[in-house]
């Protein structure tokens, strides 16, 4: 009788592990800057002349949230951003992410110079459109700061300390729940540390 | 109004589908034949709702009605017509509805061919798919419903996804649903056998060859699965391990030990707990796999939506489904007799080992897929189990089963005798290790490897056409099965050569090319000729022309291309392939080189053997086909279960499927007559049965009553 137990003892282990599984999110992937110094870059921004480097922030808490006119998440997450930006209380900075995909330009015809000045109009427009809740907002052009930041996709969120150490990484839009429970604790904590 | 009523229809087949669940299963405890006799009618009209409401969503993508937010979501103006009718199934609720409408298939084709079964199974059966297709309604209507509108109607629909917009992707997951969703009738054959308690070749018979066209599709579904693969991602790859691939490789590892396992059971009445828990196994994993794919537990590039509480429910239903049949499978398989005796050395030892093997198989990949999700579930932290665990497990353990398969094919039932077995197969095994160990100079490099799989396939393929040409050199009828057996055989050992062939001796070469560059992989040279635009119904595209010539000769030209859909951002690029017997030449066109406009990255891959992957799953599939349609089982339905068991034990001595049988009950005299002989001649049968089954078994009819009845 007792042999004839196990599938069933397995099976309920396995749903165990399942129901457990289901908790957890799959794509909530650590990532390997987390206390890291945060790379440095210098790029130019949306609207000024003078570049941004993280050098700049250094001594004060500050988010790094990326973005893009293109991506569909993003409009979901900008309003949260947009209404909340007070209550942040810390600068958050745009990494405008790849702006011109390569549809955009597929004779590749257009000079860098005219890629900045087409992606920063376009910028502009879609920030007036939606709100801007940026400090200010820097230009990847073609995506090597995101790749020394190790984005996946857009949107994503760094909280990054008064050392200038990544504390936390957020992938996929942020939520009300997520800045309210998460992020705004930890910047709290940075900020009083 | 087509949403509306196509969702009041699937309400419809909900409580169709309530009443199949319920009242033939009560009435075959309570032996109410009315309730019964309502399984079958419920099954069919179950079908016709099912296919109403499935046939309301497909005229809604082909109507463009963008206020049903599901065609929205997955279909637009400019979609060819073909792939809107393959959009139904290109999202989550669309692929459940035709989960239901495959079910509904199934069941309909078992009320239809079951005709000359005792009311009392065919009751059971149909009860036990009429619970699934519930649960499986339930889950559309509460978590996933396709019919839902989406307020303001948008103008244009957001489109197919890109990687969906192809010819393989339209056949493939319906083949893939047949095979999962055809593993529930080996299900419900096994759970009303259960329920009845008796075990016996009878039941075996009934479902060999569900199990077997099941088996067929699955290996279809899967082998197209990997063809779409291998063209449409471009990357060359034919097998990534992905956990959506893995839940369809365990079902078809179980089922391929089950029906192994049924044989031992069918001829020789062994092994009959074992191979009901492999019913079991192998539908639970269909559900299994559809859980990890939809609840979004794991990831995978199949990038389904994932939500928690579809998660939830289908796992609840799989706990609800599995467990009631495993706890009922602890409860009735310790009554299970014996079969009959084996003898160390039989080919009874040999099915043995094949479904320990592939057992072990099976959880080898279970584990691996699950392994990422325990870990995380006891905190111990993230990660991914890739190919090169599934390769050292997997590999070493298909080696035996190989090496096995032949022996198992040629030993006789009850008492095989080793001596007997190696004379006759020492030639082959000499010349399969011979030819193994010579090719791979052929192709210029010998690992051990190479000849490990070489002479493996060999082995399998020469032993097999061996066996074949005997058979065919004796006299007599030669059944269904036998083919069938052979043919899935052979085309095992094509796709052994042929994986050993391309994992061996393939070339990949990652390039950047400009326009007149040359890429040499001997003896071809590809040389990049142009770059130009070409314009599709809803894509534009950049397309490479790339000269291929074979040993300086221009043979001809691939135009791989990159193509922008206009409703989507993310680039698809199309391969281009040469294919021939031997290899297909691949190339895939990447992005132009940042900061350079006149240098593209390219993929030139030289894949020996690839084709060999697909003939020899048409091989497979063709043997299944040949199998299920093997005549015995449409006359011998029509039989008692007690001169069935009689026939097997009688057969018992012989190693021949299906040969003896035939002329046992007539087979070669039935070849002569006229159909309409044919037929009266089986109503005659199934009469002759059903007059003298009652006096003979009295025991056997408890549960129907049905000859009383008429």
């Amino acid at each position: 009788m007792k042999k004839f137990l196990i599938p069933l003892v397995l099976f309920v282990v396995l749903v165990v592990f399942l129901a457990v599984g289901l908790r957890r999110d799959p794509h909530e992937i650590p990532s390997p800057l987390i206390n890291r110094a945060a790379p440095d870059f210098s790029l130019q921004t949306l609207s000024g002349n003078t570049p941004f480097s993280p050098q700049d922030y250094k001594g004060r808490v500050w988010m790094l949230n990326v973005w893009a006119t293109w991506c569909v998440s993003c409009r979901e997450e900008h309003p949260v951003l947009v209404a909340f930006a007070k209550q942040i209380g810390v600068p958050i900075v745009g990494l405008s992410y790849k702006e011109i995909q390569p549809q955009d330009d597929p004779e590749k015809k257009l000079t860098p110079d005219a890629q900045l000045s087409l992606a920063r109009s376009r910028g502009s427009v879609w920030l007036e459109r939606h709100g801007n809740p940026y400090t200010l907002s820097v230009m990847d052009l073609d995506g090597r700061v995101g790749i020394d930041y190790g984005v996946y996709g857009v949107p994503e969120t760094y909280i990054i300390d008064k050392n200038g150490v990544i504390r936390y990484k957020q992938i996929g839009p942020v939520t009300p729940q997520i800045l309210t429970e998460t992020l705004l604790p930890i910047i709290r904590g940075l900020e009083n540390s | 109004m087509i949403a509306e009523l196509g969702q009041y229809i699937l309400i419809l087949a909900l409580l169709v589908a309530l009443v199949q669940c319920v009242l033939p299963l009560v009435g075959s405890l309570t032996k109410q034949h009315a309730w019964q006799y309502l399984a079958r009618p419920t099954a069919w009209l179950q079908f016709a709702l099912v296919a109403g409401a499935y046939g309301c969503l497909l005229t809604g993508f082909l109507r463009d009605d963008f206020s049903i937010a599901y065609v929205a979501e997955h279909s637009n103006h400019l979609l060819p017509t073909p792939y809107k009718v393959a959009a139904v199934w290109g999202g989550h609720e669309g692929s459940l509805m035709l989960w239901i409408l495959m079910l509904s298939v199934w069941t309909s084709l078992v009320a239809y061919f079951s005709k000359s079964l005792p009311i009392g199974i065919i009751s059971r059966v149909l009860s036990v798919l009429g619970f699934i297709s519930v649960g499986f309604i339930l889950f559309i209507l509460f978590t996933s419903n396709p019919f839902l509108r989406e307020l303001p109607i948008p103008a244009e629909g957001r489109d197919l996804n890109p990687l969906l917009q192809d010819p393989g992707l339209v056949i493939h997951p319906p083949m893939l649903y047949m095979g999962y969703v055809g593993m529930s009738v080996a299900f419900a054959f096994a759970i009303a056998a259960l329920i009845t308690g008796r075990l016996d070749s009878a039941w075996s018979r009934w479902s060999r060859p569900w199990t077997v066209i099941a088996w067929s599709f699955l290996t279809l579904g899967i082998g197209l699965g990997s063809w779409w693969a291998y063209y449409e991602l471009g990357w060359g790859g034919w097998w990534f391990w992905d956990p959506v691939e893995n839940a369809s490789l365990m079902p078809w590892l179980v089922s391929t030990a089950l029906i192994h396992s049924l044989m031992v059971t069918e001829k020789r009445g062994g092994f009959k707990a074992w191979t009901v828990l492999l019913a079991i196994a192998a539908f639970s994993l269909s559900l299994l796999g559809t859980f990890l794919v939809r609840s979004g537990v794991l990831t995978s590039v199949h990038a389904f939506a994932a939500d928690p509480t579809r998660g939830i429910f289908v796992l609840c239903f799989l706990a609800i489904v599995v467990g009631s049949s495993l706890t009922l499978f602890a409860w009735r398989a310790p009554k299970v007799t014996l079969g009959g005796t084996m003898g160390l050395l039989s080919r009874e030892t040999f099915m043995l080992i094949n479904s320990v093997l592939l057992s072990v198989a099976t959880a080898a990949v279970l584990l691996g897929t699950l392994y990422p999700l325990v870990i995380d579930a006891l905190n111990l932290g993230k990660l991914s189990v890739g190919p090169p665990y599934f390769n050292l497990v997997f590999a070493p353990l298909m080696v035996p089963i190989l090496f096995l398969l032949i022996p198992g094919t040629v030993a006789k039932w009850r008492n095989a005798n080793l001596q007997d077995m190696f004379m006759h197969l020492r030639w082959t095994a000499l010349v399969s290790v011979v030819l193994g160990a010579s090719l791979p100079f052929l192709m210029g490099e010998w690992s051990f490897g190479v000849f490990l799989g070489w002479t493996l396939g060999l082995w399998v393929g020469l032993g097999t056409l061996q066996h074949m040409v005997e058979r065919v050199l004796k006299p007599g009828r030669i059944g269904g099965s036998f083919w069938g057996q052979h043919f899935a055989h052979l085309g095992l050992a094509i796709v052994v050569l042929g994986v050993t062939g391309v994992k061996s001796f393939e070339v990949e070469r990652d390039v950047k090319m400009a326009i007149g560059d040359e890429v040499t992989i001997q003896p071809y040279v590809f040389r990049l000729n142009a770059m130009g635009e070409v314009k599709g119904p809803n894509y534009t595209a950049s397309q490479a022309q790339i000269e291929v010539f074979n040993s300086g000769e221009s043979t001809e030209i691939l135009k791989p291309e990159k193509r922008h859909y206009l409703s989507s951002a993310m680039p698809m690029t199309e391969a281009a392939i040469s294919s021939n017997l031997w290899r297909d030449l691949y190339v895939s066109l990447g992005d132009p080189l940042p900061g350079d406009a006149h240098q593209w990255s390219m993929r030139i891959y030289y894949k020996p053997f690839v084709p060999w992957l697909w003939v020899g799953v048409l091989v497979m599939v063709l043997g299944g086909l040949l199998a299920s349609l093997d005549r015995r089982y449409r006359r011998a339905s029509a039989q008692s279960p007690l001169q069935t068991a009689g026939q097997a034990l009688s057969m018992g001595a012989d190693g021949e499927e299906g040969v003896v049988h035939e002329r046992e009950i007539g087979g070669d005299s039935l070849e002569s007559l006229s159909p309409e002989a044919v037929n009266s001649q089986e109503q005659s049968l199934e009469a002759d049965t059903t007059a003298h089954e009652l006096p003979q078994s009295p025991s056997l009819h408890t549960d129907s009553g049905v000859q009383s009845a008429t």
